[in-house]
């Protein structure tokens, strides 16, 4: 067990395609950190570089105390688990656990003996005799994660370990490494591009984008203050609206935008957050056209156009709401909802 | 499987549109081999008079003549030899090439033009570089204090032969394994590296083991390489000898028939060659179709 400390970690490839650039993150002891981000932000990159399969161009990076840029990846005291899962196709599941400990030179007695118990807490133990081909999408991913746990590492890696996975398994596992997790109290570096995974998984989340960090904070932070216009609309399904404050102002605004930070000139509002029952508090009015009902059960999703404006903008409302497609529909803001943001520097401007 | 069913109008095309294929097998394999397999019953007298109908005689004689079963020895240290030193090179080339990310397209161009060179071009070019008079490393040898001459030295000779066979055959063999190992994914060797294997246990644990299937099908192609395609590196360089030390099994098959003008022999000899042809197929397609260990 170690914290993971990186320093102004950057990569680029032949000098010219910077992937990272620049990252200063503190994981500590036993925290279970989640990296996400668009496709091609660096995510993958930034865990390579953490586990040694790909060399660091600038920065330091140190886990536990040791600086470890110069390392090789078995020196690290890591372990990675690979979105493919990487299992050795010509050695049984047994074999896929033993070898990283028959190659640190365990005993023999040992390795039969940690085998044995991760197996029971993975629950693979039918499969011990098994060849990774004859086991299911599921069954290997459980070993992929067996493979990285039975060394007890001082860090798990882990990329995109569930995207292979249909929903409904992809759920359970989710439950399962959160669980696990929280028992082993291992430093945990998660990658995914899944929100769902990123907001329920992670202590905390680091959201990536091109190379560099926008937010770091708790889910719940990061859902409730996004500290810019990126995050604000990755982060969350459907994404927040985003309304200029002058098209507001134009529409009458009942005094609910008077007081807003300086610099703001966009307001950001989730989908959840604008109501078709008009609140007591001051609010805002906005009219607009349904384009599009989406029924999805529980919840509805209402993609209608703002009068007077080009902007598509995205409801929920729980349940499924008696109008139809085409008929104008007034929404109600309220100004604890708004996330003022400044459009030209993408920051938030209330902190 | 799905396979794909066409359909012709009348029966006359299909038959049409194989018949040149079933031509040539039948005028350059079945009729040569079936004459091979008459002749092999048959017995000439010494001035090509007479023939006379002996059975199987001629391969009861072969099998009790301490000369064909010394060819069959020479055979068997010649193919193994030849598929080692050439695969054992090609698989060391492979791994290197495969090492270097930039270069390899044009390096692996270079590396198969030794196959495109005839096996007579090839021998040749080893009788002029081991030629004990003039070549250039029977005079490197010397300084060593090795006198190397394969025209006396059975041993020599079966060594120049080995080096002489494997050279044209290494460019094959290492772009298979060059596909073989590119098809390995990387992120296997990088869980090995994770998982705490040194760069040549990682080769011998994962990246052997999983190249077994090109191993063996290269295996099978370099023994039926080394007993059947080799006749124009032996002619070229030592023509069998020097007494019998390199007179491979093919070779005899021409040395008997064609210049001791027993053909009754030299057919059979054939005969037995054909059988272990066809018995090496049989093993590469059953292995084949198991895929080997994995
Ligand atoms: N070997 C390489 N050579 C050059 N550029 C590379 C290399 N590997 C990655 N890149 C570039 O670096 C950037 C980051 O790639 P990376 O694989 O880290 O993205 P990612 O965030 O993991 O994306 P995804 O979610 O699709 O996996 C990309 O723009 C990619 O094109
Ligand atoms: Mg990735």
């Amino acid at each position: 067990m170690a914290s993971i400390t990186l320093e102004g970690l950057k990569k680029s490839y032949d000098g010219k395609i910077q992937a990272v650039k620049g990252i200063d993150l503190e994981v500590a002891d036993g925290e279970f950190i989640v990296l996400v981000g668009p496709s091609g932000c660096g995510k993958s990159t930034l865990l390579r570089m953490v586990a040694g399969l790909e060399t660091i161009s600038q920065g330091e990076l140190r886990i536990g105390e040791r600086r470890v840029n110069d390392l090789e990846p078995a020196e690290r005291d890591i372990a990675m688990v690979f979105q493919n899962y990487a299992l050795y196709p010509h050695m049984t599941v047994f074999d896929n656990l033993a070898y990283g400990l028959k190659n640190r030179g365990f005993k023999r007695h040992d390795i039969e003996r940690r085998v044995a118990d991760t197996a029971r807490m993975l629950e693979i133990e039918t499969f011990l005799t098994r060849k990774p081909r004859q086991l299911s999408g599921g069954q290997r991913q459980r070993v992929a994660m067996g493979r990285a746990l039975v060394r007890e590492p001082a860090a798990f890696l882990l990329d995109e370990p569930l995207s292979n996975l249909d929903a409904k398994l992809r759920v359970q596992m989710r439950v399962e490494i959160k669980q696990l997790q929280r028992r082993l109290k291992t430093t945990s570096l998660y990658v995914t591009h899944d929100q769902l995974e990123a907001m329920t998984l992670g202590d905390r989340l680091v959201v990536l984008n091109q190379g560099q960090i926008e937010q770091v904070g708790t889910p719940m932070e990061i859902y409730t203050r996004p500290a810019t216009m990126f995050v604000a609309t990755f982060i969350g399904s459907p994404a927040m609206n985003m309304l200029p404050v002058d098209y507001l102002k134009e529409r009458g605004a009942n005094g609910v935008l008077d007081n807003l930070p300086q610099g703001t000139d966009i307001v950001g509002v989730r989908p959840d957050d604008m109501r078709m029952q008009a609140p007591a508090q001051p609010h805002l009015v906005v009219e607009s056209t349904l384009e599009l009902l989406e029924a999805a059960g529980a919840e509805s999703h209402l993609y209608v156009r703002l009068a007077g404006s080009e902007q598509p903008t995205v409801i929920r409302t729980s349940g499924q709401p008696p109008v139809a497609e085409g008929e104008t529909l007034r929404f109600h803001v309220i100004r604890d909802a708004l996330h003022p943001f400044n459009r030209d520097t993408g920051q938030r401007t209330d902190c | 499987m799905q396979t794909k069913r066409m359909t012709f109008p009348g029966r006359w095309l299909p038959y049409a549109l194989l018949a040149p294929q079933v031509v040539i097998t039948l005028i350059f394999f079945i009729w040569p081999a079936s004459q091979a397999l008459y002749q092999s019953l048959l017995r000439e007298d010494a001035f090509g008079l007479r023939t006379t109908f002996v059975g199987l005689e001629n391969f009861v004689r072969l099998f009790g003549d301490p000369l064909y079963l010394n060819s069959m020895k020479v055979t068997l240290i010649f193919s193994l030899g030849t598929t080692l030193l050439s695969m054992s090179l090609a698989l060391l080339l492979a791994v290197t090439v495969n090492r270097m990310i930039r270069s390899r397209s044009s390096y692996t161009t270079l590396l198969v033009w030794p196959y495109a060179i005839a096996p007579a071009i090839a021998g040749v070019l080893w009788w002029f570089i081991f030629n004990p008079s003039i070549g250039i490393v029977p005079y490197l040898l010397d300084m060593l204090g090795y006198r190397w001459n394969h025209r006396t030295s059975g041993g020599d000779a079966m060594l120049l032969v080995i080096i002489a066979a494997a050279w044209k055959q290494i460019s094959y063999n290492v772009l298979f394994f060059l596909a073989g190992l590119q098809s390995i994914p990387q992120s296997l060797i990088e869980a090995a590296a994770i998982d705490g294997a040194s760069p040549l246990k990682r080769f011998w644990t994962i990246v052997f083991p999983l190249l077994s299937p090109t191993t063996f099908f290269l295996l099978v192609v370099n023994v039926v390489y080394a007993m059947f395609d080799t006749f124009g590196v032996i002619h070229a360089t030592t023509s069998g000898g020097p007494s019998q030390a390199t007179n491979i099994l093919v070779y005899k098959v021409y040395a008997d028939g064609f210049v001791g003008l027993n053909l009754g022999s030299s057919a059979a000899q054939s005969v037995i060659l054909m059988a272990i042809v066809i018995a090496l197929t049989v093993v590469q397609f059953r292995f084949i179709e198991r895929r080997v260990n994995y």
